[in-house]
């Protein structure tokens, strides 16, 4: 079959993670047969999931972030008794491997194994105006604290996130993962339990249905522990309710305008205020168990039939008997094969791997799958990889620093053994994972991505990447794996020009073919 | 709630700024160190990375055909900025004052029309036989530089509360065990990596392009002049790196042998002559000598510092006023323990007929010889230790006698 690099990019760069480097023969594979190559990983029924040693349930993840709070408390308790300033909470032993690797910009944390007799402190940092050769400890890094559970499991979500893409063939399915987990995206920065959950969010409410139907995502996602706390449902109470008149308090609406906006209809969607009311209203009562575990397992979802809002309610034209939790589940079940969510979801799959404008054709052609297959996402992933318009659009979109930091991890060939240099670079360059500033989400436009400051740091972290690297690699060998002779002669001769392989892989890795997809 | 580390990162970014420059030394404290005669050797090897224009750093200016085919950027012993005469026939370029200095107390040296064994153009392939010390490129994981050491008997560890930095040139790289230091803040890419890159995205990328010149707070392209590099903050590092290393090899249990690299010199476009973008990396590498001088007190007196890229430029300049990649070019030697105050040349001439490949200064000197002389003074390696282990099959690349007092 005939080799086309030109559509290996495509194929790599736009639907994956870009190339592998060393021997993957990402790059080969990809020119001989693109869409096969692509859709390869649909094909496997559970390839989105995610299992690690050591990452836990959320109910888990929940009691030991309750008990780490409860601990905090009786320290400050104890030393409130005692007239003494507050302690540190009781941590458990650091893990020194983890506090060591806190540096910046390890995207590669080792060294090639016997280049470096000593193991390097990496977050060390030494003034050589300050300089003492015999100072054990610098005068510039203040001694790493600890790390609490929240931060370590955070990481350990983080590490096991980072390497299942480092480590996929083409890494379509782990985009997928990115882009839905972004649509319905929390923000690890609104409180401790956002934090914890964050990575057992995605593992639970996106990834067994990113190849599933959409309903069944949206249904996980809306009654996940994580969203709930994010958007304040917990809080919601039915004016009407029980609990509501015990506490003479009331409604939330927070998730339900952000359910019909951002995850289903879209702005201009065709609802109003009092559907969204109406549908806060619905979904009162749901909530997750608290450290007590009056209502279940603490930080398991749970109906609270005290806080449901009693009665039928109307949300879009529709009436909704009052059946509890099934009142809310049947909301969701219409409005996520409404047509606006079709047409939301279509505009927004396509604007994420096509183009900032979307072609109309391919959104009305998406639209119509969704419909067609009943938010079927494998169907809507296939259709998008079997369009013409995906092949032939110039590839204008702009890296996101996640996929940068990730391609160039792959390019690289480097696993990554520790998250902190990862986490550094995108909290720089504006994508702190999965804390967003809004529900809305990151930007996924090119000019979000394009931005001078973000260019300017994404050259520093390159060029520091190069620093690291480039004495052990040949970047013309890595331009093979990336993009062979669909380089452009310009990217060559930069490269090939290069006054050090140091140099050469800053600009490789800052390459138009790298940066673009 | 936010993460405490990545806190830090934020604030720090804007911290220690040493991106075009590295470091890193032996781990162990030699045995002659307390040798009988008193002497306490130190060795620092100064790699350039990028090639040096060894005739606009020491530039033949007795030789009827210089000025010509040095045209606009060519020095002269006279004018606004004359270079720096330092015998009848080589001028030293007027940003390294220092080392003329050190150069009339007899303290440092040149040795013209030098070169590696390495005959081809590529800047990686070249550092690789400059650092490696074998005749020709390959995927060696171990420098010359490390396999001196390696032929030392070995004394005492030292400095083991050091951080190893990523960079270690290769030149020291090896089986024996060295420490350094690296920045933990983010460095900013060099001005150098940042125009090619803009130059790149300007050809495939406009978009990019403007971007990221604004993101470098760079003028508009338009004005051509405002897109050289500012060679400030390299010149800066150049120092920095050179004093922390003086400030530890000082030390009575510090490093005795260190090597550098500073990058940059890489000069296609707008050289310049007397001033311009050399005479700021030179201006930098002058620094950085003093840097050493100052720091190691009176340790200079037993230190060579060996100066060295991968090759030199052509002998006619370009068409925008720049050199390419080309063979022969100059070492550079200071310290105490250099005999100084002369180049060393066995000068080729710079007719048509003369040079290499009708473009570059043909190499009358293998580097290799050089280096061997130095390490032989400072160290006494054997001939062939020096022959079959740290430069292999080098036999033919006699140690040079009497660089070392």
């Amino acid at each position: 079959m005939a080799r086309d690099s030109q559509a290996a990019l495509v194929a790599l760069n736009r639907f994956g993670f870009g190339a592998r480097g060393g021997a993957s023969g990402d790059l080969i594979n990809a020119a001989s047969d693109p869409r096969g190559f692509v859709k390869a990983e649909l094909a496997r029924p559970f390839g989105a999931l995610l299992e690690a040693p050591g990452l836990q349930s959320t109910p888990q993840l929940g009691q030991a972030a309750f008990a780490y709070q409860d601990q905090v408390k009786q320290a400050r308790e104890a030393a409130a008794k005692a007239g003494a300033p507050a302690e540190s909470p009781p941590q458990a032993p650091a893990d020194q491997k983890l506090r060591r690797n806190l540096s910046l910009n390890t995207v590669a944390t080792e060294i090639a194994a016997g280049q470096m007799a000593e193991a390097k402190p990496a977050d060390s940092a030494m003034k050589p105006d300050g300089m003492q050769p015999n100072a054990a400890a610098p005068a510039a890094a203040k001694p790493a604290q600890p790390l609490n559970v929240i931060q370590k499991t955070f990481r350990a979500e983080a590490l096991a996130r980072l390497q299942r893409a480092t480590l996929v063939e083409c890494g379509f399915t782990e985009r997928l993962v990115v882009f839905w987990s972004n649509h319905f995206c929390i923000s690890a920065n609104k409180g401790e339990l956002a934090r914890m959950w964050a990575g057992a969010f995605e593992r639970e409410a996106i990834r067994p249905h990113v190849l599933g139907r959409f309903a069944d995502m949206l249904k996980a996602v809306e009654q996940h522990p994580a969203m709930l706390f994010f958007l304040d449902n917990q809080q919601s109470l039915g004016p009407d309710s029980r609990a509501g008149q015990n506490r003479k308090r009331g409604l939330n609406e927070n998730l339900a305008r952000e359910i019909m906006e951002l995850h289903t209809l879209g702005v201009g969607g065709g609802y109003t205020q009092e559907d969204v009311t109406s549908l806060a209203r619905i979904i009162t009562g749901w909530t997750f168990a608290g450290r007590q575990g009056q209502l279940g397992a603490p930080g398991s979802f749970v109906f609270n039939a005290n806080a449901h809002q009693p009665g039928p309610q109307l949300l879009l034209g529709k009436t909704y008997e009052a059946i509890g939790l099934a009142q809310g589940e049947a909301a969701l079940g219409d409005i996520a094969r409404h047509l606006s969510t079709a047409n939301f979801i279509a505009t927004k799959f396509v604007r994420h791997f096509v183009a900032d404008d979307p072609p109309p054709a391919l959104v009305a052609r998406l639209r119509d799958v969704f419909v067609r297959t009943d938010g079927d996402l494998k169907a809507l992933a296939t259709a998008i990889v079997d369009s013409d318009e995906a092949w032939k659009a110039p590839l204008t979109k702009m890296r996101s620093p996640y996929d940068f930091v990730i391609a160039s991890g792959r390019l690289l060939a480097r696993v990554p053994e520790d998250p902190g240099g990862y986490l550094g670079n995108l909290n720089l360059l504006g994508q702190p994972l999965w804390t967003p500033a809004g529900p809305n989400g990151f930007p996924d436009t090119s000019a979000a991505w394009a931005a001078p400051e973000g260019m300017k740091l994404r050259l520093d972290i390159a060029s520091q990447m190069g620093a690291r690297l480039g004495p052990n690699i040949d970047p013309l060998d890595l331009l093979e794996f990336a993009a062979a002779d669909a380089a452009s002669t310009e990217t060559r001769k930069t490269i090939e020009r290069a006054e050090s392989r140091q140099q050469a892989l800053a600009l490789l890795l800052m390459s138009p073919e790298l940066q673009r997809r | 709630m936010i993460d405490c580390v990545e806190n830090r990162l934020l604030t720090s970014r804007r911290g220690l700024l040493l991106g075009g420059a590295s470091f890193a030394a032996w781990a162990y404290l030699p045995k002659f160190a307390r040798a009988a005669d008193g002497r306490d050797p130190r060795l620092v090897v100064v790699i350039l990375r990028g090639a040096l224009d060894g005739l606009a750093t020491v530039a033949p200016v007795g030789d009827p055909d210089y000025a010509g085919l040095h045209g606009s950027i060519a020095l002269a012993a006279d004018g606004a900025h004359p270079a720096i005469m330092l015998d009848t026939f080589f001028a030293l370029h007027p940003a390294m004052p220092e080392f003329a200095r050190m150069y009339r107390a007899q303290h440092a040296a040149v040795i013209h029309a030098v070169a590696t064994p390495y005959r081809d153009r590529s800047h990686f392939d070249g550092q690789d036989v400059l650092e490696s010390g074998y005749a020709g490129p390959g995927r060696v994981q171990s420098g010359w530089l490390n396999r001196a050491l390696e032929a030392l008997p070995r004394g005492e560890r030292v400095s083991s509360g050091l951080a190893v930095g990523p960079t270690t040139p290769l030149v020291l790289r090896g089986n024996a065990p060295t420490v350094g230091w690296a920045p933990v803040a983010l460095p900013q890419a060099d001005d150098d990596t940042a125009m090619r890159l803009v130059d790149l995205y300007r050809h495939r990328d406009p978009a990019l392009a403007s971007a990221l010149s604004q993101g470098l707070q760079l003028e508009k392209a338009a004005s051509g002049d405002d897109m050289k590099p500012k060679p400030g903050n390299a010149v800066a590092q150049m120092r920095q790196v050179a004093r922390g290393a003086a400030k530890l090899m000082a030390a009575d249990d510090g490093p005795r042998i260190a090597a550098l690299a500073f990058d940059g010199w890489d000069t296609h476009a707008n050289e310049g002559g007397p001033v311009g973008r050399l005479a700021f990396l030179l201006g930098g590498l002058d620094g950085a000598l003093a840097e050493f001088e100052s720091g190691l007190g009176d340790r200079w007196r037993d230190t060579v510092v060996v100066v060295a890229t991968e090759f030199g430029r052509t002998a006619r300049i370009n068409g925008t006023d720049g050199t390419d990649h080309g063979t022969a070019t100059v070492a550079l030697l200071a310290g105490g323990a250099v005999k100084g105050g002369r180049v060393i040349s066995d000068w080729p001439g710079l007719k048509l007929a003369n040079l290499f490949e009708a473009r570059d200064l043909k190499p009358t000197t293998d580097l290799r010889s050089v280096i061997k002389g130095v390490l032989q003074g400072q160290f006494g390696l054997s001939d062939r230790v020096l022959a079959e282990t740290v430069f292999p099959d080098s036999a033919s690349a006699r140690p040079m006698k009497g660089l070392v007092v």
